[in-house]
C-alpha cells in the first residue's frame, strides 16, 4: 500500500505555503529522517524529511507550486518491500477529480453527506474570486471582497453575497484604524499606482527584480502600519560608557565560558526590564480592547539576505545575558539561512532594530504591528556633552521610539525611556 | 418493497431525459418513463420540428429577393408534403438520439403511462405499460417532468379538433397546406406559425388580446417585429378580444372585439396559441402541493412530498425546453447531495420566425417599473457592415442597464440569427458583467454581434458607428 505524503504545516496557523524544491525524484528509495522537499512560506524555508521508509512512487505537486493548502496530498511512498506502482499519467489527478464527484451508486447518498464540489472552496492567495459586479458593489460600499464569503462557482463572491455582507456588517477594506477616528469608506479605495513608464523611466533602461514572498510581505505589512497605525518617534541620548566598561568586564571574565556579550544584547535585557517597569508599553492595541502583555518578547530586526527578519528572545525579562546572548546569535544565524520556524519570528511584543554598527545616528523605525512600539539603536560615539557647566566627551548613543498612539501615548513613551536610560547608563542597576 | 432505483424519472423531454443523464451521470441508479416517444414535445412536436419548417419557409422567401444579391431562379415552388416529412423526419432522427442517449447513459426506459401513489421514501410510480399490463416501482426519489400540452378555451369554442381548430401540434403535420389561417395568440409559437405559413404563401391574421405583439417582449421590439411582419403580409388584430371559435363549411369564423368594435374573421383554419396547460392531473391524491395547475417546488425542485421533485413546464413558467433541462440538472445534483453553486442564470427567451426575436432579463419598461435607474442603448443592423453585406439589416440589438451599479440586467434583439447572439449577453448577465466588461470585450469584426458592442455603448453615449 502506498503512504499519502501531505503538505506540512509549519506552524499552527500555517494554511497554504509554496512547494520550494523537491529533493528526491520518483524511483528514489528514502529512509525516514531523509530530507525529501523544502517549504516556503513567506518568511521561513523549512525541510520537509520523510516519515516512513520506502520508494517515491509519485510527486503530486510540483516544485515551484505556489499556495499548496497544508495536507494537500503531494507525493506517494511505495511503502517498504514493495515494488512502486507504475507511475500515474500526467492528467491522472485531473481524472481523479470527476470520479471523485460522483458518489457511488451501492451508497445512496443522502442528500447532506455528499461532497460539496467547488462550492466551498475558499479564494486562494492574493486574488479574489469576484465577479464585476460584485468588486463594483463591494468597493462602492467599503466592503473588503476577501472577507465575504463566496456563494458563486469555486467559491467565487457574486452580487447576493457582497449585499448579504452589506447587511451582516462584514470587515470594511481596512483594519480597524485609529480609535475614536472617523473611517471614512473612500480611503477603502485601494491606491493607484502609475507604472514606471507613466512616470517617466523607459522599459529596458532597468531590470526587474521579481517580488518574492518576503519582499511582498515586508511591503505589505509596512505599508498597512505606517498608513494606519497612528505613529511618533521619542528620542533620547544615552551615555554608554559605563555599559562598555561593564561589556569588556563581562566578556573578559567568562571569555573562558564561550559568552560574547554584545551592546545590542544589553540593550534587549534592559528594554525587556524597563517594559516590566513600564507595562503600559508593552501593550498592543485591538479593537476589542489594549492587550497588556504578560511578558515582553523582544522581536530582534536582522538583515538577511533579500529582507529582513526579526525573530524573538521570549520572556526577555526573566533571562539573564549570557543566554539572551545565545539566543539572539542562534536566531540570528538560522535567520540568514531561512531556517526559522514561523513561531520563531510570529508574535513579539516590542521590536529592537540596531543600525549602530553602519554607522547610523539616528533613525525612527516602522512600527511592526501589533506591537505598541519600537526602539531604533544608533551608533554609540563620541561627542561632546555638558556635565556640571563643563565641556567633557562621552560616548553617547541616540536611540529613538516609534510608539503606537493608540496605547503608547507621549506620556507612557515618555515614562518608559525614562525607565530605560538609567539602565544603559549605569548597567548595574540591571541586576536589580 | 425494496428499492429498484435511486431515481425515477416521469416525462422524457428535455427537461426529464437531462435530469436522468445527470442523475446517471453522479452515480444513481435512474429510469425513465415516457408514454409517447422520447424527446417529449420539444423534439418531436414543439422546438425542433418548428424549426425545419421555419427554415423551409426562409429559404422559399428568400428566393423572392434573389435579384438584391444578383441571382435568380427560374420558377420557386414548394411540395408542402415534402417540408412537412423533412420536419417529422428531423424529430425522428432527435428522438432516436435520446434512445441512444438512455443506452449510453445505462438508464432504463420504460414505455407507459405513471401515476403517482402514495409511498415511502418517495412516491410509488405505477405505470400503465405501452406494451400492456402494469408495473409498478418504488425509486429512493422521482423527478416529476410531465411536461405541459396545448391549452383549449371551451368557453369560447376555441377547442382544438385537429381538422380545422389546430394546436401547435396539428399545426406541425397538417394534411395539406391551408389557403388562411387565423392564429390566436403572439407568443413564441402563435408568431412562428403565422411566419411560417405566411412564407409559404398563406393569408395570415394573428389575433392578440394585449395591446401589442410578443407581450413579454419589450415594447420596442414588439414594434418592430409587427412591423417586419406586416411587411411580409401578415395582419394584426391587437387588443383583440376573442368572443367566438366557430367551425363552418369552408373553415372557421373568428368572432373578435377590437376597442369596442365586433369583427369576424375568415380562414380556412384556426390555431389556438393562447399558452399551455400543465399535464399535472391527479396528483392532489398524493397531497402534492399546487398553484393553478402547477406543482409548488423549492429551490431545487423539491416539493412539499417527500422525494417528489417536479422540474419544466409541471412546475411553472417560463414553458421553455432549456429552462426544464436547467431544473432538470439541478434536481439530480440536489438528489445526489450536491451543494450546487449559485450559478444565477437568467432565462433567455427566443422566437423563430423571421426576423428572429431574442431577448434575456427585463425589458426597459420592467426594470423602471422595479424602481431602476435604467441606462438603455440600441443599435440597429442597417449600419452594421456585416448585416448590410448579408443583406439582412432588419431590426436592432438594445441593452438595458442599472445606472446605479452599471450592471447589465437585459438584452433585446431581433433581426436575422439573433437568437444565436444572445447567448453573449446571457454569458454577461451570468457573471454579473459591467459595462467596463462589454464595452472593454472585443467584438470579432464583421460580425451581427458588433451592434451588441454598439448597443452597450450607446447605453452610455458612447455608441462608435451611429
Amino acid at each position: 500500500m502506498s503512504i499519502d505524503i501531505l503538505m506540512p504545516a509549519l506552524s499552527p496557523t500555517m494554511e497554504e505555503g509554496t512547494l520550494a524544491k523537491w529533493h528526491v525524484k520518483v524511483g528514489d528509495t528514502v529512509k525516514a529522517g531523509d530530507v525529501i522537499a523544502e517549504i516556503e512560506t513567506d518568511k521561513a524555508t523549512m525541510e520537509v524529511e520523510a516519515v516512513d521508509e520506502g520508494v517515491i512512487e509519485a510527486i503530486l505537486v510540483e516544485a515551484g507550486t505556489e499556495n499548496v493548502k497544508v495536507n494537500a496530498l503531494i507525493a506517494k511512498l511505495a511503502g517498504e518491500g514493495e515494488s512502486p506502482a507504475p507511475p500515474p499519467s500526467k492528467d491522472a489527478p485531473a481524472k481523479a477529480a470527476p470520479a471523485a464527484e460522483a458518489p457511488k451508486a451501492a451508497a445512496a447518498p443522502a442528500p447532506t453527506a455528499a461532497p460539496a464540489p467547488a462550492a466551498a472552496a475558499a479564494p486562494t492567495g492574493d486574488r479574489v474570486l469576484a465577479s464585476p459586479l460584485a468588486r463594483r458593489l463591494a468597493s462602492a460600499a467599503g466592503l473588503d471582497l476577501k472577507a465575504i464569503p463566496g456563494s458563486g462557482p469555486h467559491g467565487r463572491v457574486v452580487k447576493a453575497d457582497v449585499e448579504a455582507a452589506g447587511k451582516g456588517g462584514v470587515a470594511t477594506s481596512k483594519a480597524a484604524p485609529a480609535a475614536g477616528a472617523s473611517a471614512p469608506a473612500a480611503a477603502a479605495e485601494p491606491r493607484k499606482v502609475l507604472s514606471l513608464e507613466q512616470m517617466g523611466i523607459p522599459a529596458g533602461s532597468y531590470d526587474l527584480v521579481p517580488l518574492d514572498g518576503m519582499r511582498k510581505t515586508i511591503a505589505r505589512r509596512l505599508t498597512d502600519s505606517f498608513r494606519d497605525v497612528p505613529h511618533f518617534p521619542l528620542t533620547i541620548d544615552l551615555e554608554i560608557d559605563a555599559l562598555l566598561a561593564a561589556r569588556a568586564k563581562i566578556n573578559h571574565l567568562l571569555e573562558g565560558q564561550g559568552v560574547k556579550v554584545s551592546v545590542n544584547d544589553i540593550i534587549i535585557k534592559a528594554v525587556a526590564v524597563a517594559l516590566k517597569r513600564v507595562p503600559e508599553a508593552n501593550a498592543s492595541y485591538t479593537p476589542e480592547g489594549i492587550a497588556m502583555h504578560k511578558h515582553a518578547d523582544i522581536a530582534v530586526a536582522v538583515a538577511i539576505d533579500g529582507g529582513l527578519i526579526t525573530p524573538i528572545v521570549r520572556a526577555a525579562e526573566t533571562k539573564g545575558l549570557a543566554q539572551i546572548s545565545a539566543e539572539v546569535k542562534d536566531l540570528a544565524a538560522r535567520a540568514k539561512t531561512k531556517k526559522l520556524k514561523p513561531e520563531e519570528f510570529q508574535g513579539g511584543t516590542f521590536s529592537v532594530s540596531n543600525l549602530g554598527m553602519f554607522g547610523i545616528k539616528a533613525f525612527a523605525s516602522i512600527i511592526n504591528e501589533p506591537q505598541g512600539a519600537i526602539m531604533s539603536v544608533g551608533a554609540g560615539e563620541q561627542r561632546p556633552v555638558v556635565k556640571n557647566g563643563e565641556l567633557a566627551v562621552a560616548t553617547v548613543m541616540t536611540i529613538t521610539l516609534t510608539c503606537d498612539h493608540r496605547v503608547v501615548d507621549g506620556a507612557i513613551g515618555a515614562k518608559f525611556l525614562a525607565a530605560f536610560k538609567p539602565l544603559i547608563e549605569e548597567p548595574l542597576t540591571l541586576l536589580v | 418493497m425494496s428499492t429498484e432505483f435511486d431515481v425515477v424519472v416521469i416525462g422524457a423531454g428535455p427537461g426529464g431525459y437531462v435530469a436522468a443523464i445527470r442523475a446517471s451521470q453522479l452515480g444513481l441508479k435512474t429510469a425513465i418513463i415516457e408514454r409517447e416517444a422520447l424527446g417529449g414535445i420539444c423534439l418531436n412536436w414543439g422546438c425542433i420540428p418548428t424549426k425545419a419548417l421555419l427554415k423551409s419557409g426562409e429559404i422559399f422567401e428568400q428566393l423572392s429577393h434573389l435579384g438584391g444579391y444578383g441571382l435568380s431562379v427560374e420558377k420557386a415552388s414548394f411540395d408542402f408534403a415534402k417540408i412537412i416529412d423533412r420536419s417529422r423526419g428531423v424529430a425522428k432522427t432527435m428522438s432516436n438520439g435520446i434512445a441512444f442517449l438512455m443506452k449510453k447513459h445505462k438508464i432504463e426506459v420504460v414505455e407507459g403511462e405513471a401515476k403517482l401513489e402514495k409511498g415511502s421514501p418517495s412516491p410509488k410510480v405505477v405505470v400503465a405499460l405501452k406494451a400492456g399490463g402494469s408495473r409498478t416501482i418504488q425509486a429512493k426519489s422521482v423527478i416529476l417532468a410531465s411536461g405541459a400540452r396545448a391549452r383549449d378555451i371551451p368557453a369560447i369554442g376555441a377547442v382544438s379538433d385537429g381538422d380545422k381548430i389546430w394546436t401547435y401540434r396539428d399545426a406541425l403535420a397538417p394534411k395539406a397546406m391551408p389557403k388562411s389561417l387565423v392564429v390566436i395568440g403572439s407568443g413564441a409559437i402563435g408568431i412562428e406559425f403565422a411566419s411560417f405559413y405566411r412564407a409559404l404563401g398563406a393569408e395570415v391574421t394573428v389575433v392578440e388580446a394585449v395591446d401589442r405583439i410578443m407581450p413579454v417582449e419589450d415594447a420596442e421590439v414588439s414594434k418592430a417585429a409587427q412591423k417586419a411582419f406586416e411587411k411580409r403580409g401578415i395582419t394584426f388584430r391587437i387588443g383583440a378580444k376573442v368572443t367566438k371559435v366557430e367551425k363552418t363549411k369552408d373553415g372557421v369564423s373568428v368572432a373578435v372585439e377590437v376597442g369596442g368594435k365586433a369583427e369576424t374573421l375568415t380562414a380556412a383554419v384556426c390555431i389556438v396559441a393562447v399558452g399551455i396547460a400543465p399535464n399535472t392531473e391527479g396528483l392532489d391524491a398524493i397531497g402534492l402541493n399546487m398553484d393553478r395547475g402547477h406543482v409548488v417546488t423549492g429551490k431545487h425542485g423539491e416539493t412539499n412530498v417527500p422525494g417528489l421533485y417536479a422540474i419544466g413546464d409541471a412546475a411553472g413558467p417560463p414553458w421553455l425546453a432549456h429552462k426544464a433541462s436547467h431544473e432538470g440538472i439541478h434536481a439530480a445534483e440536489h438528489i445526489a447531495g450536491y451543494k450546487t453553486p449559485a450559478v444565477n442564470s437568467p432565462i433567455p427567451g427566443c422566437t423563430y420566425a423571421n426576423p428572429q426575436v431574442a431577448s434575456v432579463g427585463l425589458t426597459e419598461a420592467a426594470a423602471k417599473a422595479a424602481g431602476i435607474d435604467v441606462k438603455a442603448g440600441r443599435f440597429p443592423f442597417k449600419v452594421n457592415g456585416k448585416a448590410v453585406a448579408a443583406g439582412e439589416t432588419e431590426g436592432f440589438v438594445k441593452t438595458v442597464f442599472d445606472g446605479k451599479t452599471g450592471a447589465l440586467i437585459g438584452a433585446h434583439m431581433i433581426g436575422h440569427e439573433v437568437t444565436e447572439m444572445i447567448q453573449g449577453f446571457v454569458t454577461a448577465i451570468t457573471l454579473e458583467a459591467t459595462e467596463e466588461d462589454l464595452h472593454g470585450i472585443v467584438y470579432a469584426h464583421p460580425t451581427m454581434s458588433e451592434a451588441m458592442h454598439e448597443a452597450a455603448l450607446d447605453a452610455y453615449g458612447r455608441v462608435l458607428h451611429i
